[in-house]
């Protein structure tokens, strides 16, 4: 005959709890390496056999203590040992050279028919908004301010002598705050099934193309297109970009798949989300070049039109990847 | 000591299912109370200072609004603490910030592990749907009507709040080892527990915690006489000897 039953447990229970300070070593080792405060193999190693340990003490756990600080402390340990084991450390630098040099280009990828269908349709709103200004002019008052139509009636642009007003930098963030809100608005208004992004794409586009038609009325369509082109070619892409993103979300709600709605939208909008990031970064160089570039009249046209191309290919070169690729060095071969 | 809570599942190899339990509306606007608190201070703080350094005595205004070092030294970085707390220390406390660790939560994926970079920015950006139309209106009200107190944000992300436990003292389950006879493990643990923190309690409270317990476990057998806190923690001590 063995001892009784609870003697037994009892003495189990002691000689578990006596292995305390193992769990604790186990989950500073885990913690360790989590944070990426250590690159020591035999650390790493040795978490595969904590990981063990505390399965099978937690198991123990729940059965002879199962409601006691041990079991709640062994189960924190476990899950902290297993987040570490199966997700790897966290590390800041990794993690941001990951985000731009692999999950931004790919999620530029996928989302290349929904960045196709939101320009065409920006570009289309633009084409309306100029073809309804043309042929209605009076309808600007819809698109624009009192103030601004009675500057260009006058026959200036509104951008003129913009800098006596405004130091550059104080414009530049002011312009490239809104730009960013625009952009983040784009793309979270896509959880409204899309339409919020169809309606800030559109009416960005109408804007524009309203705009152009009525200066185009007054002579000004030059100097318009001469103020734009340094930071219009990335502000409009952006725009553009954002509310592929936006629209993505939306086709994720309204086409769920047979994943579900809600797993739709988490994969679209984690897909998606991380262009925004790039486009805030973008906005902060085209809302600099809008503040100290585009307003100043000492800047020639192909000065602007080189600025505008060249960021607008740095900016293709930031989204593809190509700006952040790492370039692996191949082994010689002996010969 | 609780039960196990109910909460989020991670599956394992090893066969254990670990059940992490999740954060619910109460304490993620408790925590989002304290870092509101501390960004307005942080962001307040700064304009004040940076005011009166600009101004070089007692004012926080100028007269002269658009210049640059105003804008740049005084205003944005006010707004940039106020606005960018969140992500930054999120991405930089791997998954917490002063608040959420305060109240003991973390953001983790729905796998249980630490969220991305990507992640934590995502989620964030998903504030603007969140707040609206105002106090954090939709997110609360998604948070009270989700199964895991998911706000949009979380439900973009793939994340979710988790309680982090309090660490257990690995002296005091050792301690507790050493109780268990008379006592079972559970009592070993109270008593290892009420044993360690008794010169932090005040007198009356060691007294009555001690005539508690020796009731419970010695029943009508245990000696409840008036005596002073050094003979009660002599009695408990008889009770589970190390």
């Amino acid at each position: 005959m063995g001892a009784p039953a609870s003697t037994r447990n009892q003495a189990l229970a002691a000689a578990l709890l006596r292995r305390a300070g193992s769990w604790q070593q186990a989950d500073a080792r885990a913690v360790r390496l989590a944070r990426g405060r250590t690159d020591d193999a035999t650390d790493a190693a040795r978490l595969a056999d904590d990981y063990r340990l505390l399965a099978h003490d937690l198991a123990q756990a729940r059965v002879l203590l199962p409601a006691s600080r041990a079991r709640e402390y062994l189960e924190n340990v476990y899950a902290r040992t297993h987040a570490t084991l199966y997700h790897g450390a966290f590390r800041l630098g990794s993690e941001l050279r990951r985000l731009f040099g692999v999950e931004i280009p790919a999620a530029i990828r996928a989302l290349a028919p929904y960045i196709f269908w939101a320009t065409l349709l920006f570009v289309l709103a633009a084409c309306a908004g100029y073809a309804l200004v043309r042929r209605y002019p009076e309808l600007i008052a819809l698109f624009a301010s009192p103030a601004l139509i009675a500057t260009v009636e006058s026959g200036k642009l509104w951008t003129q002598g913009l800098l006596n007003v405004v130091p550059s930098s104080i414009l530049s963030v002011q312009i490239l705050t809104n730009n960013i809100i625009v952009s983040l608005f784009a793309y979270c208004l896509g959880f409204l099934f899309g339409l919020g992004t169809l309606y800030i794409l559109g009416i960005n586009g109408l804007m524009l193309g309203a705009i152009f038609a009525f200066v185009g009325e007054h002579g000004l369509a030059g100097q318009l297109f001469s103020f734009l082109v340094p930071h219009g070619c990335v502000e409009l892409s952006v725009i553009c970009l954002s509310g592929a993103a936006g629209a993505a979300i939306g086709d994720a709600l309204m086409r769920p798949g047979a994943a579900g709605r809600l797993e739709s939208f988490r994969v679209a909008a984690m897909r998606s989300g991380v262009v925004l990031l790039a486009c805030a970064i973008l906005l902060v160089g085209a809302g600099l070049i809008e503040g100290y570039i585009s307003p100043n009249p000492r800047f020639s046209l192909p000065v602007r039109i080189v600025t505008g191309v060249g960021y607008w290919c740095l900016m293709v070169a930031f989204l593809s990847g190509r700006l952040f690729a790492q370039t692996r060095r191949e082994p010689r071969s002996a010969s | 000591m609780s039960a196990p809570l109910s909460g989020l599942s991670i599956e394992s190899d090893t066969g254990i299912e670990v059940s992490l339990p999740v954060a619910g509306p109460g304490a993620r606007a408790y925590a989002f109370l304290i870092d509101w608190h501390a960004r307005l201070i942080l962001g307040v703080a700064w304009f004040v200072i940076a005011a009166v350094l600009y101004n070089g005595r007692l004012s926080l205004t100028t007269s002269l609004t658009h210049d640059p070092l105003w804008f740049g030294a005084v205003v944005m970085p006010a707004l940039a603490i106020y606005f960018l707390y969140h992500p930054v220390l999120e991405v930089a406390m791997h998954g917490r910030t002063p608040g959420k660790r305060s109240v003991g939560i973390r953001v983790v994926t729905r796998a249980g592990g630490p969220p991305g970079a990507g992640a934590l920015l995502v989620r964030n950006v998903f504030r603007l749907i969140d707040s609206l139309p105002v106090a954090y209106g939709v997110g609360l009200t998604l948070m009270v009507l989700t199964k895991d107190s998911l706000r949009c944000g979380d439900m973009a992300a793939g994340t979710l709040l988790v309680y982090e436990r309090p660490a257990a003292d690995p002296a005091l389950l050792q301690s507790a080892a050493q109780r268990v006879g008379v006592l079972d493990a559970a009592g070993a643990e109270i008593v290892a527990d009420l044993l360690q923190r008794w010169t932090s309690l005040v007198p009356e409270a060691r007294v009555r915690l001690a005539r508690k317990l020796l009731q419970r476990y010695l029943g009508s057998a245990a000696d409840l006489s008036e005596a002073d806190e050094l003979q009660w923690r002599a009695r408990l001590e008889r009770l589970a000897p190390p």
